[in-house]
């Protein structure tokens, strides 16, 4: 595509096809507004940008000049960013289209979009149960092919898990790979932004596109770009590690079937797979529940009705201020939170806590060098224990709702690059294997991935 | 009953760095801009914008740490230090605690009561300031300017050093001299680029324990510091006195009423929740930087007084007024590289010099070389001192070679024997009984013609020659 004219069709199929899905709960921005600012966003975008005229809806949490970013939240309701997140510019300086912002548990904190303040996002297939979460707005659009990519946010697999749910491509890159400036930060040590795509190929040719050196961002690697690998022939030479802990014995009988089945392929693909062990994973949601609400805590101190943002009732004075805009603003997975993280950083309690998760997190790192040191490339895991549950299912039990992010919380920990292929279905229902690469080498990833996705049935029931 | 007390005194000084824009952002740090025009997404606290740490901030920060002989840490950590302030937009300040930036160094200064005498520096750590909190700007409202917000800041803690108010002014104004030898702050309480708190505690001279310590704020002017402290360490001797006990608090200092009072428990924060700043890695300096670091920090003011006394010959009290200012010392040390005798110069500088530049707010007026050429004429004997003084006075106020405006003013000294001879006649023609006089033995009466020649020349004669003209017109 290089022509305005078609850059403008492409546009406008967009916005229709986001209106024909708009059940779905999936897109924050109004219909009018979105029709129009995508119009003027294709008579102006850049025709030899590589993504000219591709239509990308990004997670309401990733600032955009345009729409409003709430981040799901009415704490942020309304509030509109005086800049562009780095990721959004690069969108836009490659010829992308802004295609809305999508709905998202609130400020990331949440496994199936029903965390917001705007209401649940419905899953594409089965309008009872959930997209996953908390990117499941872009998960939801892309699964329901009203955009081929979108972009989300992980924090704890906030991608990959309504990836798998929604039967999409979702990868997280390794963090420092792509710019968090404008991305509005939950736990910052663990926050990237990532791609949702309709194949590998969209996913990774967006991520591309984003990824690279920020100096706004000083926890972003000094990096070129990522460079696209070819599809491979095969997977001859590739070592994949299949760690035995995210193989429980109560896993959920089709999942492992499915995950079998994609094991047997990338065999059949040439690659040597063997069975490995990661033996500190049993402590990697206890070891999140602590860093992620902690840095949270602090990374949401700043909503206080001062500066931005609606002020509530009974704003008297600064203390009432803080506590109605904090206390009506935030729902209550935030509050639960933000208590949570402050109380293990407060003093007394931070070494019991705090610096213990860390050490945690050091070990579980180091499992996955091991592993890696050891001539093993890649590890394949199922990405979720179970396919897209039912809305409201553990909407009042969080700690099952926190162990949905079981198996991708660890990448995020350590750091690494996860990607979520579709392997299958389950009673009608997609399910994703996950691949984790080593810390920049996303290319290999994406390799084995490319090849995966050309051979798993992904339709087929498991 | 007083004498039987000690006062022990801990100094935190934040000070402000000298930067042109702030520690995380590119924003301006200059003081006085409209209010909350020097801002920008990251020093506003934005959603989603980030930090990213200045560089010339982290050099002068450095230079700080060396000068005051503090470990550099090749590896520091930035953390958040959080509390909720309107004038706070993250939540959260940035600065350093378990990793700070320098440790372990030492200032020594001039005690008033112990001569030298040396404070520890417990740690310097870099951080960001707040901004500014206006109560009084419209009625019953608070006003938040964050133009401040953001401005790097380093804090200077010491160890309970100090033993009287005086002493802890005294280690402040030494302190200042330092950062501002080194350009790394222009020290100014005033505008807030320099503020002091401080831990005070006493005991009975004797005791090694110390005794419960508050903490004084608000000293916001170099005038208040030994007043704040010595108001504290009196309250505190009279409540000990009165029997009573002290509570480890934090008392503001009013200098309206001379007074402290203690900070209401509800603007005290208890727990700051400090962790380390998830958007920072560690602060990792390489070993190259700090040498180079060392190498851009100047002579500090110690060291140049003890420079000055060898070299130049000069007295410690002498050499410190020189070195008290390193623009004066360098002002000095020009004069007498342009040829003037260091005592002469030194003498110059402390008197006329400093005189005209305390009264001149446009600083060293007559240029080191003038003053050099200046001095050479009275040495030469073509200005009487007095006339120098004049010829300096008019060359600061309108500029121009001393000689030429000596020539100007009249002021040149004659030395020429043929003029001499001629005034001097004059003058022994108009006093022929004290010329008999003379002659016959009151040679004290020489003095009496040299006055009456210079008065003839009205001032111009130079009296040295003057007076060999004249002893050998009246040698018998
Ligand atoms: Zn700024």
């Amino acid at each position: 595509m290089s022509d305005p004219s078609e850059a403008l069709a492409s546009a406008k199929a967009a916005a229709d096809r986001i209106v024909n899905v708009k059940r779905l709960n999936a897109c924050l921005t109004p219909i009018k507004e979105l029709r129009k600012s995508l119009a003027a966003q294709a008579s102006t975008a850049h025709p030899s940008g590589v993504l000219y005229g591709m239509p990308v809806a990004v997670k309401d949490n990733i600032c955009t000049l345009e729409f409003t970013t709430s981040c799901g939240s009415k704490i942020l309701e309304g509030y509109r960013s005086p800049y562009d997140a780095t990721a959004a510019a690069k969108l836009k300086a490659a010829g992308a289209l802004i295609a809305g912002k999508t709905n998202c548990d609130e400020f990331g904190m949440g496994s199936s979009t029903e965390h917001s303040a705007y209401g649940r996002t419905l899953h594409p297939f089965d309008k009872t149960r959930v997209p996953g979460g908390s990117s499941g707005g872009s998960a939801a659009l892309v699964a329901a092919g009203a955009v081929p990519a979108a972009l989300g946010s992980e924090t704890g697999g906030s991608v990959r898990q309504p990836a798998s749910l929604c039967g999409v491509v979702g990868i997280k890159p390794t963090y420092g790979r792509v710019s968090r400036y404008g991305l509005v930060a939950f736990g910052s040590s663990l926050d990237q932004i990532g791609v949702l795509g309709r194949s590998v190929h969209d996913a990774a040719r967006v991520l591309s596109v984003i990824s690279g050196r920020d100096p706004k961002d000083s926890t972003c690697e000094d990096r070129d770009s990522l460079r696209l690998p070819n599809v491979p022939e095969s997977l001859q030479g590739f070592v994949i590690g299949v760690p035995k802990e995210y193989f429980p014995q109560d896993l959920d009988a089709a999942v492992r079937r499915a995950c079998d089945r994609a094991i047997r392929l990338l065999r059949e693909l040439g690659a040597a797979v063997r069975e490995v062990s990661l033996p500190h994973t049993a402590y990697a949601v206890a070891t999140y529940y602590i860093i992620a609400p902690a840095e949270a805590s602090s990374n949401l101190a700043r909503y206080d009705g001062a500066r931005y943002g609606p002020r509530f009732n009974g704003s008297e004075d600064v203390r009432a201020l803080y506590r109605t805009t904090r206390g009506d603003g935030f729902g209550p997975e935030v509050r639960r939170r933000v208590l949570v993280g402050t109380y293990v950083l407060s003093s007394g309690y931070y070494d019991a806590y705090y610096r213990k998760a860390q050490q945690m997190r050091a070990l579980i790192a180091q499992d996955f060098r091991n592993v890696f040191d050891r001539g093993v490339d890649l590890l394949f895991t199922p990405t979720t224990p179970t396919p897209a549950f039912k809305a409201g299912e553990k909407l009042n039990d969080p700690v099952a709702m926190y162990l949905s992010d079981i198996f991708t919380v660890t990448a995020n920990i350590a750091g690494l690059p996860a990607i979520s292929v579709p392997i299958g279905r389950i009673k009608g229902l997609p399910i994703g294997g996950q691949l984790i690469g080593q810390a920049f080498l996303e290319d290999e990833m994406l390799e084995a991935a490319y090849a995966l996705e050309r051979a798993v049935p992904a339709a087929e029931e498991a | 009953m007083a004498g039987a007390w000690e006062t022990v005194i801990g100094l935190e000084t934040h000070v402000q760095l000298r930067t042109v824009s702030k520690m995380f952002c590119g924003c301006s740090a200059a003081f006085g801009a409209p209010p909350n025009t020097n801002v920008c997404p990251v020093c506003l606290g934005l959603p989603g914008a980030l930090p990213v740490p200045n560089e010339h901030a982290l050099q002068l920060a450095v230079r700080a740490a060396l000068g005051l002989g503090c470990t550099v840490h090749p590896r520091s950590v930035f953390a958040r230090k959080n509390y909720f302030y309107p004038d706070l937009p993250k939540g959260y300040q940035i600065s350093q605690f378990e990793q700070p930036l320098a440790t372990a160094g030492s200032l020594s200064y001039l005690s008033p009561d112990r001569g030298i005498a040396t404070a520890t520096i417990q740690r310097l750590h870099v951080e960001e300031d707040a901004g500014k909190s206006l109560h009084d700007r419209f009625p019953k409202q608070t006003a938040i300017d964050l133009n401040r917000c953001g401005v790097p800041l380093i804090e200077i803690v010491t160890g309970p050093d100090f033993r009287s108010p005086h002493e802890a002014r005294t280690y402040l104004l030494t302190l200042k001299q330092v950062l501002e030898y080194a350009a790394i702050s222009d020290c100014d309480m005033e505008k807030g680029s320099l503020r002091v708190d401080a831990n005070v505690s006493v005991r009975r001279v004797g005791e090694t324990m110390l005794g419960t310590k508050t903490e004084v704020k608000n000293i916001n002017s170099f005038a208040y510091v030994e007043k704040a402290l010595t108001v504290e360490r009196d309250r505190q001797i009279a409540v000990l006195e009165g029997g009573g006990t002290l509570a480890p608090q934090t008392m503001l200092y009013d200098s309206k009423t001379n007074g402290v009072r203690p900070q209401r428990s509800k603007e005290e924060s208890h727990d700051y929740r400090y962790f380390p700043d998830p958007d920072l890695p560690p602060l990792v300096l390489t070993e190259q930087f700090i040498a180079e670091q060392q190498t851009l920090l100047p002579e500090l003011p110690a060291k140049k007084r003890e420079r000055f006394v060898e070299k130049y010959a000069l007295s410690v009290t002498d050499a410190a007024v020189l070195t008290a200012d390193r623009n004066v010392a360098d002002y000095y040390e020009a004069v007498v590289h342009a040829g003037a005798d260091a005592k002469t110069a030194a003498n110059w500088v402390m008197t006329e010099v400093l005189a005209d530049a305390k009264d001149h707010a446009d600083g060293l007026r007559v240029a080191a070389g003038a003053l050099a050429n200046l001095i050479g004429l009275v040495r030469g004997g073509t200005l009487s001192h007095q006339a120098a003084k004049r010829v300096f006075a008019e060359v600061a106020e309108r500029g121009g070679e001393p000689r030429n405006v000596a020539e100007a003013l009249g002021l040149v000294q004659v030395a020429d024997t043929g003029v001499l001879s001629g005034w001097v006649s004059d003058v022994l023609g108009a006093h022929t009984s004290e010329v008999m006089r003379y002659k016959q033995g009151e040679t004290k009466l020489l003095q009496f013609f040299v006055g009456q020649v210079m008065k003839a020349s009205r001032g111009k004669a130079d009296p040295k020659l003057a007076q060999r003209v004249l002893e050998e017109k009246l040698a018998p």
